[in-house]
């Protein structure tokens, strides 16, 4: 599996007085298997980005290619499209709408054209995988609580069985509890089915702890993409674009500062504490 | 997608008509309505063309943005035509084909009732282009404000109705959200018979109306909260009051009506003394 996108640019409303260019050449590389966050400021395009890598949006300018085929050819099958590379929208319990959770989760599945029985199991495993206790399954979703509602929603995509799975913002408005939830959820998902991940956030600590590789998104255009470590060493001029690194970075770079031999690419509590121990054996 | 239909569909521009008050607007768009039956002939033809030209010219909108209105307009204008071609009874017969026959009464007003649409629809769309729908409301509120006094419920009409501007693109860009996310699980709205079709609608209307109801839920709160009880003592942050300008386009207004009406009445004697001389 891979994702390429080519000098990809999109306008909404083009041709009116409201046109806005929400990307601008973004050029990007995603392979298999890979865990990654990509973070921007509000209005920085992170949405509209993974928007275009199911196809529900299509580029004003530049090419997409899945698995080395261009999602644009005339023939290409998009439904298809959306079933290997899934897509999780913010706030996804608003998109709820069958009278049982489990007909809901089923919904991707039948639209794949799969048999009842086959949509059914795959619904069980989704359901069983994002956590939620049995004994809801056939209650209405409208009767959930947020968090569990939102799972109810990640399990709706995972039962189509994606190859890649793209969250937008699935933190958006819980509390710490049950951001660290989805978060831990999402990664165990990426550990055991080994699938691609794109966790979308504006978070920095969010994705710190998580990610191999993470994507800046400012204005349109990818500001820095690299491993957290590189990509926090720039923590000034996040800074200046409304980002913030994690607490660990400014503590070690405050550290170093101060005179001792640090390592500043450190991204989580773990690693920092380790690094600062050291110094001290 | 969606929300590339505009409703209310105001242009930003920075000209003297978007700077007038909402209520001349208004009566603007009234008196010019009134004009335009007024006329009978090409002279107030041609005056009521070079005051609309004027007018699109002072605005600053582009001219293409006031032709968008009249292609949803199109099937009824072609209609309205087509009535007073055939339909109108008169002495000068032109064709005869069976039963229909074209008079050349019938042609004339056939003309004029189409421009008199035209002219109607890009008339009233430059006010819609020019004025956000909240200050039209607020126009609205205080040019009815009178009604009250005979218990009419000015403020809550004028409330419902900004409430449901303030709600459209809301709800069209919720629309296009719940469609994609629908979407983005295989869900397809675009084949399939008429059958399939409205069933495919099912995954998209039930959550929006949850999102109606809810979003109507909170703001009910929010205003209750914020102590909401309805027009009575309520002032304006900013309210409306006439500026020179207005009551310079109040002049000009009546300028405009008043010579059409003249026209209409003593045209024809004018006409006729310089075909008689
Ligand atoms: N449906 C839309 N119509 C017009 N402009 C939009 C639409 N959605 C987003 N935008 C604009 O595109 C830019 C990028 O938005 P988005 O991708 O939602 O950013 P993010 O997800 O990073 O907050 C913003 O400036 C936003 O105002
Ligand atoms: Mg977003």
């Amino acid at each position: 599996m891979s994702i390429i996108l080519d000098k990809v640019s999109y306008v909404y409303s083009e041709g009116t007085a409201y046109e806005s260019w929400a990307l601008k050449n973004v050029s990007l590389k995603i392979e298999d298997g890979q865990f990654i966050g990509i973070i921007g400021h509000t209005g920085s395009g992170k949405s509209t980005l993974i928007q275009h890598l199911n196809g529900l949006l299509k580029a004003s300018s530049g090419g997409i290619y899945f698995n080395g085929r261009d999602i644009y050819e005339e023939d290409y099958d998009l439904r298809e499209l959306r079933t290997k590379v899934g897509l999780v929208f913010q706030y996804p319990e608003h998109q709820l709408f069958e009278t049982t959770i489990f007909d809901d989760v089923c919904f991707g599945p039948m639209n794949q054209g799969l048999s009842k029985n086959e949509a059914g199991l795959r619904a069980f495993e989704a359901l069983r995988s994002v956590g939620l206790p049995e004994s809801l399954y056939y209650q209405s979703p409208f009767d959930l609580s947020g968090g569990q509602k939102r799972r109810v929603a990640i399990a709706g995509v995972l039962a189509m069985k994606p190859e890649v799975l793209i969250l937008d913002e699935p933190t958006a408005g819980l509390d710490p509890k049950g951001r660290d939830e989805i978060l831990d959820l999402v990664s165990n998902m990426h550990r055991e089915r080994e699938m691609a991940v794109l966790l979308v956030s504006h978070s920095m600590e969010d994705v710190a702890n998580y990610v191999q590789r993470i994507i800046v998104m400012n204005d349109g255009s990818v500001m820095y993409d690299g491993t957290p470590g590189e990509v926090f060493l720039h923590y000034k001029e996040l800074e200046a674009v409304g980002l913030a690194a994690p607490q660990v970075t400014y503590l070690m770079h405050e550290l170093k500062e101060q005179g001792l031999p640090v390592d500043c690419g450190v991204t989580t509590v773990e690693e920092a504490r380790n690094s600062i121990l050291k110094i001290f054996r | 997608m969606l929300r590339d239909i505009t409703l209310g569909q105001y242009y930003p521009a920075d000209s003297v008509l978007h700077k007038l008050d909402p209520r001349v607007k208004l009566m603007g768009a009234l008196v010019y309505i009134v004009s335009l039956f007024t006329f009978r002939d090409a002279v107030g033809f041609a005056a009521a063309t070079v005051f609309l030209i004027c007018i699109i010219r002072i605005s600053k909108v582009p001219f293409s943005y006031m032709v968008k209105g009249l292609k949803a307009i199109v099937v009824l204008m072609i209609i309205t035509a087509l009535f007073n071609l055939f339909l109108t009874p008169g002495k000068q017969v032109l064709v005869t084909y069976g039963i229909l026959t074209i008079t050349m009464e019938g042609v004339k007003n056939a003309v004029f009732m189409l421009v008199r649409l035209i002219y109607l629809i890009v008339g009233t769309s430059i006010m819609t282009l020019t004025t956000t729908p909240n200050q039209l409301t607020d126009g609205l509120e205080k040019a009815l404000m009178p009604l009250s006094k005979i218990r009419v419920p000015v403020h809550s009409i004028a409330m419902i109705m900004s409430i449901a501007l303030r709600f459209i693109p809301i709800l069209i860009e919720e629309t296009d959200i719940i469609m994609k996310a629908q979407m983005a699980r295989g869900a397809d709205f675009e084949s399939g018979n008429l059958i399939r079709r409205v069933k495919a609608m099912v995954p998209l209307l039930v959550p929006l109306f949850v999102s109606a109801f809810r979003r109507a839920d909170d703001l009910a709160m929010a205003m209750e909260a914020r102590c909401y009880v309805g027009g009575r003592g309520r002032t304006k942050m900013k309210p409306l009051r006439y500026q020179k300008e207005d009551y310079q386009a109040y002049l000009i207004l009546a300028g405009y009506l008043g010579v059409m009406i003249a026209w209409r009445v003593f045209g024809a004697r004018i006409w006729g003394l310089k075909l008689g001389a």
